[in-house]
């Protein structure tokens, strides 16, 4: 049920996808993201198609759960790929009441559209399923250091992606349990119209956010007491190292972009 | 106890699996064939992440089984979600720390949530609310009170009031004492006590207290890995103190006592676990050594 929620889930393992530099994956991830945009044709589609069915090999992720990570946007992808099909202008596909309306042109568009929000999506999800939150928040804050010069406050904001991140599956659960409880004292979350169910949330939201404030007052007493003060002079645990992989995970990166560049162009 | 009665709750190849299918496959429980009897006491033990959560929370219907079936007085549980949601009302789940469920805006409104959501008539609701409140030893004057100005014993009880009020005929309890001092902990033993014999209802509880299950209940089942590893009366389960504590779970403090005695060469019964059989025993064994 609500524990199903893939939303930065992570899942352990230990193939070489899982153990690249968060920072490398965070490069590629961006860099196969400008490349799925590039791409313009048959051709470049399958070649994208093929990088990504390598990497999900390579990760050892299973597809199950690629799919389920794009299940709730099957509306958008449905209403996107509607919408192409319809409104591009072109050859009619033929000449029958609202078929008129579908364009050999439409189609082409809507199969593109839709390859590319799947695709886009299971990229980044394969990002967030092979490496842990702690270590993407660390990537980042690496990545982003550079903005420190013009007074980004690059650590506070992942420190606070990083408590975030961390209390998403303790929310989970909570939200769990209190529903639970509510449930056994006869509280109905699943019948009656939105007004009905909307007060029904009052039940399970109060003691989730008296106990949310709770847990803030003591994760902030619990870090004063053990000295944080903030990024400056604080070193870490696990010191982010680049090693020979990942330089060339991130060539082969610019290989593909530049790959696909070249088909788009010269591709059909 | 009259085992001529049918059981008022019982599962059948009770079986659980959480996330299955994933890396995250866990099997909770696993082929739990069980039953409780009209107005026993039970008692429910076992080591933390032995199932015996994921185990209550079947009884009510809150989990559904992803194997076996539950039973309340004879019928499936999940036979459609009318049965389930009313199953809920005849058989009250009490979760471990239920203060923190808590939400109204008084003591009062808060244990009427439950009578409430059964449709009762407001002269009713209001019955059962005065009577939970006073069973469960609240004042009058703290019902018209927030339940978050409230000491943690006393939201702990008006936790409780909020299910009893429901006049559940099976009470189901998670630790009800958990992180209360001493004085807490007694003033819940007899709330539930108190509930137990005036509604001659049934009770189940989860507690790591030994002495409180030696002290209180009819019958207790030993939960180990996802399966009951043990059942029976107290005196049956602590005669195999032993195995108890190759499963990590304590026995009560007389019981060891008297297997260190009895290590030490006296001759004890194995099925101590009161002071009051000890020391009978001790003196029985006194008069057989004169």
């Amino acid at each position: 049920m609500i524990k199903d929620i893939t939303l930065g889930q992570f899942f352990p393992g230990n193939s070489i996808v899982h153990r690249l530099d968060p920072r490398t994956k965070i490069l590629l991830t961006i860099l196969y993201i400008v490349a799925l945009f590039c791409a313009k044709n048959y051709v470049s589609y399958a070649f994208m198609l093929l990088v990504l069915i390598t990497c999900v090999r390579l990760s050892t992720i299973r597809v199950k759960s690629l799919v389920r990570g794009i299940k709730p946007l099957i509306i958008i992808i449905v209403f996107t790929a509607i919408l192409n099909m319809f409104f591009t202008k072109g050859t009619p596909v033929a000449d029958v009441w609202l078929i008129r309306r579908i364009t050999w042109e439409g189609l082409r568009t809507a199969l593109f559209m839709v390859l590319r929000i799947m695709m886009l999506v299971s990229g980044t999800f394969l990002l967030t399923y092979t490496t842990s939150p702690m270590a993407l928040t660390d990537g980042l804050e690496q990545l982003l250091n550079p903005l420190k010069k013009i007074r980004v406050p690059v650590h506070e904001l992942a420190m606070m992606m990083s408590i975030a991140l961390r209390f998403i599956p303790t929310l989970i659960e909570e939200t769990d349990k209190i529903m639970s409880a509510q449930k056994a004292r006869g509280a109905d979350f699943e019948t009656g119209n939105i007004l009905q169910r909307a007060k029904a949330m009052i039940p399970l939201l109060v003691p989730l956010f008296i106990s949310a404030f709770r847990r803030a007052d003591e994760l902030a007493t619990a870090m004063e007491s053990r000295c944080y003060h903030g990024g400056e002079g604080r070193t870490r645990l696990k010191q982010l190292h680049l090693v020979r992989r990942d330089y060339m995970a991130l060539l082969l990166g610019l290989l593909v972009i530049a790959c696909v560049i070249l088909l788009a162009r010269f591709g059909v | 106890m009259d085992r001529q009665l049918e059981p008022i709750i019982r599962t059948e190849g009770l079986t659980h699996v959480y996330s299955a299918g994933t890396p995250f496959e866990q099997t909770a429980i696993e082929n739990i064939d069980f039953a409780v009897y009209p107005g026993e006491f039970m008692g429910v033990i076992g080591h933390t992440g032995s199932g015996k959560s994921t185990f209550i929370q079947h009884l009510n219907g809150l989990i559904a089984p992803t194997g076996g079936k539950v039973f309340f007085q004879g019928q499936d549980i999940h036979t459609s979600k009318l049965v389930t949601r009313d199953t809920r009302f005849h058989v009250g789940l009490v979760f471990q720390y239920p203060e923190y469920q808590l939400f109204e805006e008084s003591v009062y409104k808060d244990i009427a949530f439950g009578p409430k959501n059964m449709k009762l008539t407001d002269d009713e609701i209001d019955e059962r609310v005065r009577w939970a409140a006073a069973l469960t030893g609240l004042e009058e004057s703290l019902l018209d009170k927030s339940p978050f100005e409230l000491s943690g014993g006393q939201k702990r009880r008006v936790a409780i009031a909020g299910v009893i009020a429901m006049r559940p005929q099976v009470l189901i309890l998670d630790e009800p004492t958990a992180g209360l001092d001493p004085q807490g902990r007694d003033e819940v033993m007899d709330n539930i006590r108190a509930f137990h014999s005036q509604m001659n209802a049934t009770v189940i509880m989860v507690t790591h207290s030994m002495e409180d299950i030696a002290r209180i209940v009819d019958r207790l089942v030993v939960f180990h890995q996802g399966h009951i590893a043990m059942g029976g009366t107290p005196r049956e389960v602590f005669s195999r103190a032993a195995e108890l504590e190759q499963m990590g779970l304590t026995v009560p403090k007389v019981t060891k006592v008297a297997m260190r005695l009895r290590e030490l060469g006296m001759d004890l019964p194995r099925d101590i676990y009161t002071t009051e059989q000890l020391s009978a025993a001790l003196l029985a064994g006194k008069g057989a050594g004169r």
